[in-house]
């Protein structure tokens, strides 16, 4: 079997204005839904309790919400979680700072679960997480400084591994997906959790990987290449690695799919933010970096050996 | 061509046994088990304990499958729930209070397993429930209490050797920062000899001279290092009075560990109630005793402070409540804490007295003899017993003084039998030296644990199934290959997480998955470069070599990145995230060796040495480019 019997370069640049465009509109797009919704921050980051509690029938978020406005806890969120048996309770932290703070959740927990049981004896808690302030907020900074971390030691890395213009080509590419990303779980107020953000990190990794792969082919093509246009030459290192780029996210994505299906509510957004970092990785590794690396210069000179020393010291008396 | 050497085999064949070896114990589901182990350090289980034990299990017809004995305890291992729940009552009842029997989980792992040190991979708290909490100490508080003590034992020395001050007290530090004890004088050779004396008896003080206002005076700080000790001190017991809490709740391998400068973590795995476990691991309960202030009682009678209800308590006494709401005054001198307390049980008064709740207490001798002395000098006075928590003091009880006492009493006035119980455990299991404060918790159910472990496991299975099918239909036999050594991959990374006896958590499962889906790129990178050599006109021999050594390259590079995040995401990550990092790390390494090593392995011993290959098995190779990469025809096209 084979699906990419390209026998020919397939002009990829001639539409890379194209490709830049929606890259473009995409990215802008992306941050304003960042700027004016702003990301759903699981508790893990914003501290608060979540309570997951199943019930033998049918789980009534309405109801439930009810119960606990009864006990005066208006500010909360109830909904189903993974099955509708199961139900995924939300406290905010109280704003109240100090040390009796984490103490006042402790009980808050404890009289939700005691009116829950009121209302259904079936209730049963399977899991309590509580998060206090301080925590949350280290836990945000850390996930930032992973991120920027990450960001340095990809670009030191490939701008030993080439030079400079496509190493700052590559970032680019990748932390424009970042965003995207970011975008999506911002549109749809999705919930952003610390697996949410390993995934995101991995993701980062995964396309610098693609874009190694293409590069690497453009630094071979520019020396066999002696007569074809930077164009021509990042052409036919697309066209050279489509199959393999393809055939490896296909992979990747089933079985992110399969976390998606099997895995659990719990590993829902992880999946999600796989898929959509898949997706748009192989887009942009491949039809954002290279015309990217063009723009910034990027030419055949960058890669030719440096020229012979004796012809420099000639000058000399 | 295309041989391998001998050990080049020997060192796959090693690897893959030693793989299995060591991966396999999570395959064998966890028995019901309990374990005997002291219930302080002083008490140590030996084999003449282990034969009396087995002894009276085989009496009540009980016998375990399988016994184990290490420094931790002594294990025996159960067909069923039922049995070890009827085991440990009579292994209990055998061994007493010395110990502690606990219910636990333990591996079925076969015996040549264990051997070898192979056991199965710990589970996290997602796939396992339990509970986990981080507790934050508060230093503050700890250095206040430590600097407390300083200040008075500078007092009690003056006064024992009778240097004369006019007075102490304690101000804040401008300069420094801290607290500052300064102690003022009227007679500088007294300012001389006390200077003498504190610096010679008291070396964790710094001293200084300082006159003005017309008065001279000594400052006293205490020497940072030692604030730092003292600190260290606080968190180091409070741990070790969590290790009791713990160890009184009969939980097999509980982890309390510190974390950072002043936090301690605290993983129950495997609590079966996790609402006891929070009570009594988050009560942050020490027992004072002291005296009421009788000058201020309006009689004898319960209600004697009802006056002072809606006022403050005078400057010499504290006010707390009682159990029903009714004011207390108490003086402020403590005359015992409750890390005196060397035994607390549980009990009931006798029926003429009512027959509540109560709880008999065993003092130290030295908390003897000050209970002895305290209460002689105050018979038919009264003493309260007060309980501090992290945010209110209860009077627990204030009976009056009937006689003198010694390293002997009972607290009475329990409202319940389940609280005696309670109170008894935290004061037996010892006081916290600074208070904590929970700032992280999370508890899960045991049947969420195992619907977890079950997700990630189909997982993880069914995308393999979907990647193998792909590969074989897409590759042939090379994909086939492929897919075994992605299945040695697999077998590698388990093996090294068991051995390394890392902490599998639900989110280190869907890296698992991850990491096979992603390492099946160095796979189709080799397959696609083989492919392209078979077409650019290499006989089947060559291409095998010539693709594999330069997709090699390409294969490490792409893996930098990976491990780059991975690495970064080990040091800035925390809780879940380390484990996917940990899973994430280790699947590159282990991915490496068996994409390249692994999977050429095979395809050596299939198609090396053969003289004539007409075709490898490696999916469509047949068609070619018409253009070569300049753009020009190439030769065959022509053709």
């Amino acid at each position: 079997m084979e699906f990419f019997k390209i026998r020919r370069s397939v002009p990829f640049m001639r539409h890379a204005k194209v490709f830049n465009i929606i890259s473009a509109l995409t990215f802008v797009a992306a941050v304003a839904l960042l700027a004016t919704k702003g990301l759903h921050f699981s508790i893990e980051f914003t501290g608060g309790t979540v309570m997951e509690v199943s019930y033998k029938e049918e789980a009534k978020p309405d109801q439930i919400r009810t119960a606990l406005n009864n006990i005066g806890l208006t500010d909360i969120s109830v909904q189903n979680f993974g099955t509708s048996r199961d139900v995924l309770i939300r406290l905010p932290l109280k704003t109240k700072e100090g040390t009796s703070q984490n103490v006042e959740m402790q009980k808050q927990a404890d009289s939700v679960m005691g009116a829950l049981k009121q209302a259904d004896a079936t209730a049963q808690l399977k899991r309590v997480e509580f998060v206090g302030g301080v925590v949350g907020k280290e836990l945000a900074t850390d996930g930032a400084l992973a991120l920027l971390m990450v960001c340095i030691g990809i670009m030191i890395y490939l701008a030993f591994r080439f030079e400079w213009r496509f190493s700052v080509a590559t970032i680019i590419a990748n932390l424009h997906d970042v965003v995207i990303i970011l975008g999506f779980f911002a549109l749809f107020q999705w919930e952003f959790s610390l697996p949410v953000l390993a995934a995101i990190l991995a993701i980062l990794g995964y396309s610098v990987n693609e874009s190694v792969v293409v590069f690497d082919r453009v630094r071979e093509n520019f020396k066999k290449m002696r007569k074809a246009t930077v164009d021509q030459v990042m052409d036919a290192s697309i066209t050279g690695t489509i199959s393999r780029t393809i055939i490896t996210h296909g992979c990747t994505q089933m079985m992110v799919l399969s976390i998606y299906f099997f895995g659990g509510a719990s590993l829902h957004y992880f999946a999600l933010a796989l898929t959509i970092g898949i997706c748009f990785g192989i887009y942009s590794s491949v039809l954002v970096a290279a015309p990217l690396a063009k723009y910034l210069g990027a030419s055949r000179e960058d890669f030719l050996p440096p020229p012979d020393k004796k012809a420099q010291l000639d000058p000399m008396p | 061509m295309n041989k391998y050497p001998m050990w080049k085999y020997a060192i796959i064949a090693i690897a893959l046994v030693v793989s299995l070896l060591y991966a396999a114990p999570n395959m064998f589901q966890e028995v019901p088990a309990i374990q005997v182990s002291g219930a302080r350090a002083t008490v140590k289980v030996d084999a003449t304990l282990k034969s009396t034990i087995e002894d009276a299990l085989k009496a009540a017809n009980l016998a375990p499958d399988d016994t184990e004995m290490d420094e931790q305890g002594i294990r025996f291992r159960f067909r069923d729930g039922d049995t070890q729940l009827k085991a440990r009552d009579v292994v209990q009842s055998k061994v007493g209070p010395n110990y502690v029997v606990a219910l636990t989980l333990m591996p079925s792992t076969p015996h040549v397993m264990q051997v070898v040190g192979a056991k199965p991979m710990s589970l996290g708290l997602d796939l396992r429930g339990g509970v986990h909490y981080l507790m934050q100490v508060d230093l503050k508080a700890a250095a206040n209490k430590f600097f407390e003590r300083y200040q008075s034992d500078v007092r009690g020395l003056l006064r024992d050797k009778k240097v004369r001050y006019s007075g102490i007290s304690r101000e804040p530090d401008r300069q420094r920062g801290g607290d500052q004890i300064i102690v003022r004088f009227t007679e500088p050779e007294q300012r001389a000899a006390a200077m003498k004396l504190l610096s010679s008896e008291m070396p964790d003080l710094v001293l200084r001279e300082q006159e003005g206002n017309g008065e001279s005076s000594i400052v006293a700080t205490v020497k940072p290092e030692v604030v730092k000790k003292d600190s260290d001190l606080a968190v180091q017991q409070n741990i070790q009075t969590l290790r009791n809490r713990v160890n009184e709740l009969g939980i097999a391998e509980p982890i309390v560990q510190q974390q950072g400068p002043d936090r301690i973590v605290v993983e129950l795995a495997g609590c079966l109630d996790p609402a006891r476990c929070k009570d009594i691991i988050g009560r942050t309960a020490t027992l004072e005793v002291r005296l009421v202030a009788e000058e201020y009682a309006a009689g004898p009678g319960q209600d004697a402070f009802s006056q002072y209800k809606d006022q403050p308590a005078p400057l010499s006494a504290d006010k707390f409540l009682d159990q029903e709401g009714r004011p207390v005054l108490l003086k402020k001198q403590v005359v015992i804490t409750g890390d005196r307390i060397k035994d607390a049980q549980p009990g009931f008064d006798s029926p003429e007295r009512g027959g509540g709740a109560v709880v008999s207490m065993k003092l130290d001798d030295s908390g003897g003899r000050i209970m002895r002395t305290t209460t002689r000098e105050n018979i038919k006075k009264r003493m309260g017993m007060l309980l501090v928590e992290k945010t209110s003091a209860t009077v627990l009880t204030w009976p009056v003084i009937q006689e003198e006492f010694g390293n002997q009493f009972q607290i009475s006035g329990m409202p319940s039998a389940q609280e005696a119980k309670n109170l008894a455990l935290l004061l037996r299991a010892g006081a916290l030296a600074a208070p904590m404060d929970i700032i992280e918790e999370r508890t899960v159910g045991p049947s969420l644990g195992k619907e977890n472990i079950d997700k990630g496991i189909h997982a993880v299975l069914g995308g393999f199934l979907a990647i193998s099918v792909f590969m074989i239909a897409y590759y042939a036999l090379f994909g086939l290959i492929s897919v075994i050594s992605l299945g040695a991959n697999l077998l590698f990374l388990v093996a090294l997480l068991s051995m390394m006896q890392a902490t599998l958590t639900l989110p280190g499962i869907a890296a698992v998955a991850l990491t096979l889906g992603m390492a099946i790129d160095a796979n189709v990178l080799i397959n696609e470069r083989v492919r392209e050599e078979v077409r650019s006109g290499m006989t089947p021999q060559m291409a095998i070599q010539a693709g594999y050594e330069r997709a090699f390259g390409t294969i490490l590079d792409s893996n930098v990145t990976t491990l780059i995040v991975g690495l970064m995401l080990l040091a800035f990550g925390s809780g879940p995230v380390r484990g996917f990092a940990v899973v994430h790390c280790l699947g590159i390494l282990t991915s490496i060796f068996s994409a390249v090593v692994v999977s050429r392995g095979i395809v050596n011993l299939i198609y090396g040495g053969r003289k004539k290959i007409v075709k490898l098995s490696i999916g469509d190779t047949s068609w070619h480019k018409t253009h070569d990469k300049d753009g020009n025809p190439t030769k065959k096209a022509v053709a």
